[in-house]
């Protein structure tokens, strides 16, 4: 198990050192500090071992996060959670800083002797740790028996991340389906690789325990029920709407695994407060809301000329924004002019690239850049690699296809129902790697 | 007011100020100060002259302030144990706190007091609080029992901690369960036959119960204990999987992997024509595939795993092969996994998609990562034999960018193409003589230089080529050097009539001006043949080369197994077992998957027979005797599993002698097959690599049956075990002793000599049975010059042990008899060569000396 946890700033300077097991002596602490942080190369691994000592690090900002161990520990739960480490600073103090991290070192001592104990992590989540872990010193000593033991059962209990009691005036959720599309497409305009990873982000306010039940339009849940169903002659299912195939997803723990595994539906208690529900990835029938449609021709060995098409593929009424064509040059261009029919375009040559950007851009439209790039003769054998043409943007919709299907909110004890949670729904598309070959 | 200011005091005179400021009467400047002493403790100041005022201040009600001494007692304890003593009174008094979080407070914190004393003190809070109604002490409780057990294991024991320890298993508390499943694997792996976790159906029904309900954490400590477990059939196996798989969507990776790995191993028992294999293969994909979309220190751990997983079912991911090509901005310990991984799934289905990428990362940047693409190019045409004229296209394509090192990899991989597609592609070389000169590194060059005199005949100034390395030649590396010779020769034996004279140099060079044993020894091989027949020089320099294999880099099945039974872990991540990196008796118990097959189990046999002082006659000093003394062996109980004697290991080359390698080993016979046992121990401060092994010619012409498989490079104060095939039929000389076997063991540092004695027994084979009437036949014929007599001394077995004993060692009784109450045991030995060696073994009751007689047919013999 986990030997011991030091945090370093970026001189590699101690900040803060917790030794968990006797076979981690002080020098690890330097050992760490001459063979990672001071070493000459560039960081080649995040598991390091030093004179059989294992070393894992992550870094955040500057600051360097280092577990220690001389067993054979589980390496994936080390680093999940030194995540987890930086998690629970954050929703404390913010940043991890050097500066937030020794004005709260004592604070940190204290979380880390709770979640970590002889190396083995503990209930980490910060909706538990609260309640008896404040940055104003400990609670406790003032607190009546049944508050003490409160604590201690749902630090303990099966719902480790909600505290009982909680209130709200009104009952809310917002749910952000958030999406990020990767495409990597050949000169021709042939799909060489494209996925989208999603996640569902979630904020609740909600009062007491409530049970929460989330539907989306899962191809393998709408077949089964179209299957039980009326199904009509086209053999599609009765619910009318498109259904979706995910590769995977994944789930926060406060997702009823056997219960997805078996029925396939997604019941939770949520945690209170901002959380991630499930991420998921799609690779299947993806709407590619933008095809770029290079044209690169050599005109002479001076003279390069450019021409991009881009294309929007999605309903007309609504609108992309923020979109960014990232056009790449030869190292040795000397000049480029450059004509677009809508927005702006600029050579940039510190990143040895014509950036063009237009705000907003609606859908099934049509908009091109064509560019002349002056080169200096040079006698540089290498060919130029001809980088991919990449983009960025973001659309008011998910091109997974995913829609919510439902959200339902069941709270037995408190008088509140279904219908008196307020909801909001937003999709969000995002590029991801979306890369044009050229 | 922020706590960053304790950080600032580093005036002298500080730690005197910090013991009046603890002794101060206001609460607040005493928990300042206590919070100035920590922060110094922090940065590795030290403050344990302050002990006996911190200890002090614990006696408070201010909890903050509590945790913030126990935090100081935890560090010093151990370097003040005297006077650790007066916290244990506050220690015991906590325990029965009314507050829960006190009383677990006060048992975490004990626990990590190393003091002997304390320890005393500890275990009746402990016993109480493992029976605590709270379950937050109760769980604190658990993993107490594991630091007691760290410092006292015998104390544990005594006070039946672990019954206890085992009944929290059924407790009520997910988390409790998880705690306790926890300490008790790492307890069991202290006590590797304990059977402490006790698997059976029921406790593993109840793990599974909890498994559902508890943390993130905890899940992962179960499904690893439950990963040790191995079901009794293919329905539990089954029914297993069935139930862990749900944990393959959960969103922490490690929760994932381990499940994995549970998976893994119960598959092996499930048989293939089920539906339900096919089904978890299916299911096993999309979760790994998932695992690449976090954050690049997970990535890395998860496909360090894969690469096993790829390797150990291919099936699994063999149409995901998209998700592992490299991505930009990947840090550069991930690309180079990917790397690895697309190779492995490189097949001729997807072969121009691994192509076209494989020549995009050769324009990257890293030169690490670039040298790796250009080799898996060379990989790519030598596993899929349809892309190998791509794959070569595609090098010469790289080779024109004239980028240095893009080139010398390239070339490097050309020629094992050129292995493994004999002329098929000679119409390269032309290209690649154009690059001769750029050429720095010693395995580029010692390519090309293979190339050069593989394909002499159609290199028209293939001698001028040569002659031009041949300038510097003391100056290139042994790997070069090697590899000039050799091409010239061949140069020569295809153009005899003009490189005359550039053979006589290179042999002259090779032979009279190198320090180089192994390149003088070549070149005299060399020399002779071609001096003496120069038909059998061209069959054996010019001999067809066995193919070169498909896959390189594969891990070893016995390892592979192995490190699939370690999932997730460390192991996984270095590829290697856990005791090659563990420390003491921890980890060292070897897993393996169900079903594997029985492996090993001997070698514990040899060395219980331990150390045979048998006195042999001063006259007679022949090793013989003395093997047959050893195989008689004194200490061996007659209940004992019969095995072949194997002696134990001995030093053969200390580190002194060997710039820091130290050889130890010895021999054995293990199903017939002669072994050499080696442990290599790397003593020096520098990695060592490119392990190689010759024998000198010998009595029974010993040999390497094959390569010495020390695959990965030895680090520093590494140990290495390597058994070595040996064959017998190398060269025969005759060597005094008898048994003396000189040995050359190579590395990238030097060459080293040393010699070793085996055991004859070794050499005696498995069918050395001989009929009565041949045996009688046999022993009459025997001159009486060629017997021997000799004596062993202090032996007590009887006739039958002593027979049956010797049958171990191939030593065969052929007939017994008993004359005047001396038993009289006739034995044959058949020898590696087909030399007999018959005996006569005499014993008298009582009398613990045996009388030996030996005789053999052949003259000259049994001289040793």
């Amino acid at each position: 198990m986990i030997g011991g946890l030091f945090i370093y700033n970026h001189k590699g300077e101690v900040l803060i050192s917790r030794v968990y097991r006797d076979d981690i002596g002080r020098n690890a602490v330097d050992a760490f500090r001459v063979n990672v942080i001071h070493a000459r190369q560039q960081v080649r691994s995040p598991v390091t071992n030093i004179a059989r000592t294992s070393f894992f690090h992550v870094k955040r900002s500057n600051i360097w996060l280092a577990a220690v161990t001389k067993q054979n520990v589980n390496a994936a739960m080390v680093f999940e959670f030194l995540y987890k480490m930086c998690d629970v600073m954050a929703s404390y103090f913010g940043k991890i800083s050097e500066e937030n991290i020794k004005n709260n070192f004592v604070l940190i001592y204290e979380l880390l002797d709770e979640i970590l104990d002889f190396g083995y992590p503990q209930n980490s989540e910060t909706g538990a740790l609260k309640t008896f872990i404040t940055q104003q010193g400990i609670k406790g000593q003032f607190q009546t028996k049944e508050e003490q033991s409160q604590i201690t059962s749902q630090v303990t209990g099966q719902i480790g991340w909600r505290r009982e009691g909680i209130k709200y005036r009104r009952n809310e959720l917002f749910l952000d389906v958030l999406e990020s599309v990767n495409l990597l497409m050949s000169p021709q305009g042939q799909v060489l690789s494209a996925h989208v990873s999603g996640r569902v982000v979630m904020k609740s306010y909600l009062s007491g325990m409530p049970e929460c039940k989330f539907g989306m339009n899962d191809k393998i849940v709408i077949d089964k029920a179209g299957k039980g169903g009326v199904t009509n002659e086209a053999g599609k299912s009765t619910s009318g709407k498109q259904s979706i195939a995910i590769d995977d997803c994944t789930f926060n723990q406060c997702v009823r695994l056997s219960k997805f595994d078996s029925e396939r539906s997604i019941s939770f208690i949520p945690p209170d407060g901002d959380y991630e529900l499930m991420r998921y990835r799609t690779t299947k029938d993806i709407i590619l809301p933008f095809r770029v449609i290079p044209l690169v021709r050599e005109v002479g060995r001076t003279k390069l000329e450019v021409k991009v098409v881009i294309k929007s593929n999605f309903k007309p009424s609504l609108l992309a924004q923020k979109i960014e064509v990232r056009i790449p040059t030869p190292l040795n261009t000397s000049g480029v002019q450059v004509i677009c029919m809508k927005g702006k375009a600029k050579y940039k040559a510190s990143e040895n690239a014509i950036v063009w950007k237009i705000k907003r851009m609606a859908g099934m439209k049509e908009s091109q850049i064509s560019a002349e790039i002056e080169l200096l003769p040079t006698n540089d054998k290498k060919k130029w690699a001809r980088p991919p043409i990449s983009m960025n943007f973001e659309v008011p919709f998910a091109p997974s296809g995913l829609k919510v299907r439902y959200l339902k909110v069941f709270e037995s004890k408190l008088n509140y129902s279904d219908h008196d949670v307020v909801k909001w729904v937003r999709y969000i598309g995002r590029s991801g790697i979306y890369e044009t070959r050229c | 007011m922020t706590d960053s200011k304790y950080f600032t005091t580093t005036k002298k005179g500080e730690i005197f100020e910090l013991k009046a400021e603890l002794n101060s009467d206001k609460k607040e400047k005493k928990k300042e100060a206590v919070k100035k002493v920590i922060a110094s403790m922090t940065v590795g100041k030290d403050v344990s002259a302050l002990f006996p005022d911190v200890v002090n201040c614990m006696q408070t009600d201010n909890l903050e302030l509590k945790k913030l001494v126990y935090l100081y007692l935890m560090n010093y304890a151990k370097s003040q144990p005297d006077m650790a003593i007066m916290a244990v009174n506050t220690f015991v008094k906590d325990c029965e706190d009314p507050n829960p979080l006190i009383r677990a407070l006060a048992v975490r914190t004990m626990g990590c007091i190393r003091v002997d004393k304390i320890t005393e003190y500890l275990c009746e809070p402990l016993r109480k609080c493992l029976k605590d109604e709270d379950p937050y002490v109760r769980k604190t409780a658990a993993v107490c029992v594991a630091k007691l057990h760290d410092i006292n294991a015998q104390l544990v024991e005594d006070q039946g901690f672990l019954d206890t320890l085992k009944d929290l298993i059924s407790d009520s508390n997910p988390m409790v369960v998880a705690n306790a499943v926890a300490a008790l694997s790492e307890i069991a792996e202290s006590h590797p036959n304990s059977n402490l976790l006790d698997l059976n159906p029921q406790s593993i029904n109840k793990l599974l119960t909890a498994l559902n309900e508890c943390t993130e954490w905890g899940q992962i400590f179960i499904l690893d204990c439950l990963a040790n477990y191995t079901p009794r059939d293919d329905r539990e196996s089954q029914s297993i999987c069935e139930r862990v798989t749900p944990r393959l969507s959960h969103a922490n990776s490690a929760v994932v992997l381990s499940a994995v790995k549970v998976l893994m191993k119960f598959m092996e028992m499930l048989p293939k024509d089920l539906d339900y294999y096919g089904t978890l293969l299916k299911k096993l994909a999309p979760p790994l595939v998932t695992l690449l979309s976090a954050e690049p220190e997970l990535q890395y751990v998860a496909l360090r795993n894969i690469n096993l997983i790829v390797q150990k079912r291919p099936e699994i991911l063999k149409h995901e092969m998209k998700v592992f090509f490299v991505k930009y901005n990947d840090p550069i310990y991930v690309k180079l996994e990917k790397l690895d991984i697309m190779i492995r799934l490189a097949s001729q289905a997807n072969i121009a998609q691994v192509l076209a990428e494989l020549k995009e990362y050769a324009t990257e940047v890293d030169v690490d990562f670039v040298r790796k693409a250009v080799r898996a190019i060379g990989r790519c045409a030598i596993k899929v034999e349809q892309s190998a004229e791509r794959c070569v296209s595609t090098l010469l394509d790289l080779i024109q960018t004239k980028v240095n090192y893009v080139v010398q990899e390239a070339i490097v991989v050309i020629k094992d193409i050129f292995r493994k597609y004999p002329n098929k592609y000679e119409s390269v070389i032309a290209t690649l003589c154009e690059n001769l000169d750029s050429l720095d590194e010693p395995e580029a060059r010692a390519a090309m230089i293979w190339i050069v005199g593989e394909y002499a005949e159609r290199i028209d100034n293939a001698d001028e080529l040569l002659e031009s390395f041949l300038e510097g030649f003391h100056d290139e590396s042994t790997q070069v050097q090697l590899q000039l010779l050799t091409a010239i020769v061949k140069l020569f034996l295809k153009k005899p009539t003009e490189t005359q004279e550039l053979v006589q140099q290179v042999l002259s060079l090779a032979t009279q001006d190198s320090d180089n044993p192994d390149l003088r020894d070549r070149g005299y091989i060399y020399w002779r043949l071609l001096s003496t027949d120069p038909v059998a020089a061209k069959e054996v320099v010019l001999a067809e080369k066995p193919l070169i294999s498909e896959e390189t880099d594969l891990i070893e099945p016995t390892l592979l197994e192995e490190l699939i039974c370690h999932i997730g872990t460390l192991a996984s991540v270095y590829h290697k077992p856990p005791s090659a990196f563990v420390e003491g008796s921890r980890g060292v118990m070897h897993k393996r998957l169900p079903l594997g097959g029985d492996i090993g189990g001997s070698p514990a046999m040899g060395a219980g027979f331990g150390a045979a002082p048998a006195v042999m006659p001063a006259s007679l000093n022949a090793p013989v005797g003395g093997g047959l003394g050893d195989l008689f062996d004194l200490g061996g109980g007659v209940g004992m599993p019969m095995g072949a004697y194997i002696p134990p290991k001995t030093v053969w080359l200390p580190a002194m002698k060997a710039k820091g390698l130290e050889i130890s080993g010895t021999f054995a016979r293990r199903a017939g097959v002669i072994q050499m046992e080696l442990v290599l121990t790397n003593k020096a401060m520098s990695v060592m690599t490119d392990f190689a092994i010759q024998f000198n010619r010998n009595s029974f012409g010993l040999a390497p049956a094959g390569p010495l498989q020390v695959l990965t490079p030895l680090g520093p104060n590494q140990t290495i075990e390597v058994s070595l095939p040996l064959s017998t039929v190398g060269p025969v000389m005759k060597m005094d002793p008898l048994n003396n076997l000189q040995v050359a063991v190579k590395n990238n540092i030097d060459v080293f000599y040393f010699s070793c004695q085996y055991p004859i027994s070794m050499l005696f084979v498995e069918d050395g049975k001989m009929e009565r009437q041949v045996f009688l036949a046999t022993w009459k014929d025997i001159p009486n010059d060629n017997e021997s007599q000799f004596q062993i001394q202090d032996c007590h077995l009887n006739s039958d042990a002593a027979s049956n004993k010797l049958q171990g060692s191939n030593i065969f009784t052929i007939a017994k008899r008993t004359v005047e109450g001396q038993d009289m045991l006739y034995m044959a030995i058949k020898l590696s060569n087909g030399i007999w060696v018959l005996a006569e073994l005499k014993m008298q009751a009582g009398n613990p000396n045996y009388t030996v007689s030996l005789g053999t047919r052949r003259d000259g013999e049994q001289h040793y």
